[in-house]
């Protein structure tokens, strides 16, 4: 059987029906624990202090919000390339739900920087480019949302997706060049010498997961919603046609 | 495709205005901002690329909804989607129109308002070169957003939200290059910046304008 | 069959700009032309040999619009073959495409550029047009402009129109004129597909009704689209 079988909408329902308690369940699981974990059991940074512990919302949220956008682009390459209409939807299921881990991430980092840089807001690269991909995603939510015509839509923004990943891309080499930044460097690393000390690493890893897990329970119940009010306006149109 | 291009120019002459518009709100934009910050001399040079480059991007994006709005609404579109010239090309022609209207008269009257934003002396040339070479991405992405919402009732707000952060790169690159010109530093890094950014613009955007334009044609 | 052979020019008619028109019939075979995704014509097929019109009769809304813009290359059938390329076929919808601020001479011009075929100065006369060549499109009454939009297709060179009911708001005299017009493009070896209420004095025009083409609701469970049932 190919993957592409999920791609028909019944198949789609079916199996996110099977699958979604699961992925709820263990979100819920692995965000408490790690959220306990992080905020309870670990010792405060000999240099942040307390502070440090908002890492385990602004890192799996920030990671998230880059990742939905490119979740977003795979789903519309995916559905200008194979016409397959869950892809769309779950394009347009997942706009919000990055957004919002966008913001959470702009947030969260406003709280952290204020004891540690004295300032809400720093106009610098890495908060740029965030505030700059919120400004992505709205745009991609209010086209969505201004065409009626769902094929058209998912058309527009699927090469507004594509258009709008490559000046993502280069918006955020273009911010890095404007202004070097006080932001610290990646909390996250393949190079371990880079990384944040185990007794941090272990619980992000798990708030991380759950985040994931999060986005991704999140995304099936919008799709599944999506697919639903699709359905709708289909047997709406079979109405007025007999 | 030429005849396009002499037909776009002659409805900006014809339609009164056309040139003179963005010409116009630039000009507000130069005057309002010394009322705002107050007028001394050394803040004014300070910020005067900025407000210069932020000004022609603000006059650029407001004549964004026309390139396409009036061909689709007299249904000329349609037969241009027709034509035997490809898409592409009616786009790019129609980009390289609004930049003869709107970019071109921007890049001329800069040095002007350069003098009334106190620019100093080594900016001007900078100022120049920099809107020559950037404006042309500025109507190539704003062409394509035109694109986008060219089937839309009230496209205008959202034409803005789709194009603003598409601007972001070619600003920052335009308005560095003045600074670093006022300054007396190297400019050549953000000036090959943003030719490649109008270069690469130029090369791939009419693609995704033709595709948009065809599905909101459907 | 009508005395007035369609193949002899009529000797009334002003010489059409040489278009070196291709001579190919328009074959439609199985076509599904859809508004919006959901299909409003299904299984439509028809022959227009060269030199021959065709007449689309229907109720407003039953999708004469859409069938001439599908097959004017503007939006995709669902299913079917056309015959001949979108590059054979010159469209004229409900709007003429005409600039206020433009002379009719320009007008006309501008799509003589656009498809490479001389200037505008035949198809002005042919449509009664080259008195007002210097006047604004804007100033035209509504008779005039619609004319001017029909020269348009005198001067795309293409082989077989696509008219979306184009005598609306002629006089009688316009129309002998468009009449006219159709039957030298016919017997230049020309086709038209007209989509049109009224009887129009056109010699071996056939009717195709759409009524029985209606696409018909998809049954409950989609047959129509298999693969996304789900949607139906």
């Amino acid at each position: 059987m190919s993957i592409w079988e999920y791609a028909n909408p019944k198949r789609f329902m079916q199996s996110s029906a099977r699958v979604l308690p699961w992925v709820t369940g263990l979100a819920a699981l692995a965000l408490l624990g790690g959220l306990a974990w992080g905020f309870f059991l670990t010792p405060d940074d000999y240099r942040q202090g307390s502070t440090v512990k908002i890492i385990y919302l602004h890192v799996p949220s920030a990671m998230l919000a880059i990742n939905g956008w490119g979740m977003m682009l795979v789903a519309s390459l995916i559905w200008l390339i194979r016409r397959h209409h869950v892809s769309a939807l779950a394009a347009r299921a997942a706009a919000p739900v990055g957004m919002t881990m966008t913001l959470i991430a702009l947030f969260t980092g406003a709280i952290w920087g204020q004891p540690m840089w004295g300032t809400w807001w720093e106009w610098d690269p890495r908060l740029t480019s965030f505030l700059i991909l919120f400004l992505f995603y709205l745009g991609y939510i209010a086209l969505w949302e201004a065409i009626d015509n769902p094929d058209t839509a998912a058309d527009l923004t699927s090469v507004l997706c594509l258009v709008g990943s490559v000046f993502a891309v280069l918006s955020r080499y273009a911010v890095n060049f404007w202004n070097q930044g006080l932001h610290q460097g990646a909390s996250l690393s393949v190079d371990a010498q880079e990384n944040v000390a185990d007794v941090f690493w272990y619980p992000l890893l798990t708030c991380i997961a759950g985040f994931v897990l999060l986005f991704v329970a999140l995304v099936l119940i919008r799709t599944r919603t999506e697919i639903r009010a699709r359905r709708l306006q289909a047997l709406e149109a079979r109405e007025r046609m007999a | 495709m030429i005849a396009l291009l002499l037909r776009d120019l002659r409805l900006a002459v014809r339609a009164g205005g056309g040139f003179g518009l963005g010409l116009a709100f630039f000009l507000i934009v130069t005057v309002l901002v010394p009322f705002g910050v107050g007028p001394e001399g050394g803040t004014l040079a300070r910020i005067a690329p900025g407000i210069l480059w932020v000004g022609a991007l603000l006059a650029c994006l407001l004549s964004l909804d026309r390139i396409f709005a009036l061909d689709f609404e007299d249904g000329s579109l349609d037969l241009l989607a027709t034509a035997p010239i490809p898409l592409e090309a009616v786009v790019t022609m129609k980009a390289a129109a609004h930049w003869l209207t709107t970019g071109l008269p921007l890049v001329i009257a800069a040095p002007l308002f350069g003098v009334l934003l106190h620019l100093p002396g080594a900016g001007f040339f900078w100022l120049t070169v920099s809107l020559a070479l950037g404006t042309p991405a500025l109507s190539v992405i704003g062409t394509f957003g035109a694109a986008l919402t060219v089937g839309l009732k009230r496209g205008g707000l959202l034409l803005s939200l789709l194009v603003l952060p598409l601007y972001v790169p070619t600003l920052i690159f335009g308005a560095e290059t003045v600074r670093r010109g006022t300054a007396g530093l190297e400019t050549g890094p953000p000036l090959l910046l943003l030719a490649g950014i109008t270069a690469a613009s130029v090369a791939l955007l009419p693609f995704a304008s033709a595709a948009a334009i065809r599905v909101n044609l459907r | 069959m009508n005395p007035a052979d369609p193949t002899v020019p009529d000797p009334t008619v002003p010489d059409l700009p040489a278009t070196g028109l291709t001579v190919t019939g328009l074959t439609v075979t199985g076509l599904t032309v859809s508004r919006g995704g959901i299909p409003v014509l299904e299984g439509i097929g028809f022959t227009l040999a060269p030199g021959r019109a065709l007449v689309l009769r229907g109720p407003n809304g039953i999708g004469k619009t859409t069938l001439l813009r599908t097959l004017a290359g503007l939006q995709p059938p669902l299913a079917g073959a056309v015959s001949v390329p979108a590059e054979a076929i010159a469209y004229s919808g409900h709007a003429d495409g005409l600039k206020a601020t433009l002379t009719v001479a320009e007008n006309l011009g501008f799509w003589a550029a656009i498809h490479g075929t001389g200037g505008p100065g035949a198809a002005l006369e042919a449509m009664n047009l080259a008195a007002l060549r210097d006047r604004p499109a804007g100033a035209l009454s509504a008779g005039q402009k619609r004319r001017l939009g029909l020269a348009r297709l005198l001067v795309s060179g293409r082989p077989v129109w696509m008219l979306d009911e184009p005598t609306v708001s002629l006089d009688a005299a316009s129309v002998g004129l468009f009449e006219r017009a159709v039957r030298a493009h016919l017997a230049g070896g020309g086709s038209a597909l007209i989509a049109t209420h009224v009887e129009l004095g056109i010699a071996g025009a056939e009717v195709l009704d759409l009524a029985p083409f209606k696409a018909r609701p998809p049954a409950a469970g989609g047959r129509g689209h298999p693969f996304d049932e789900a949607f139906a």
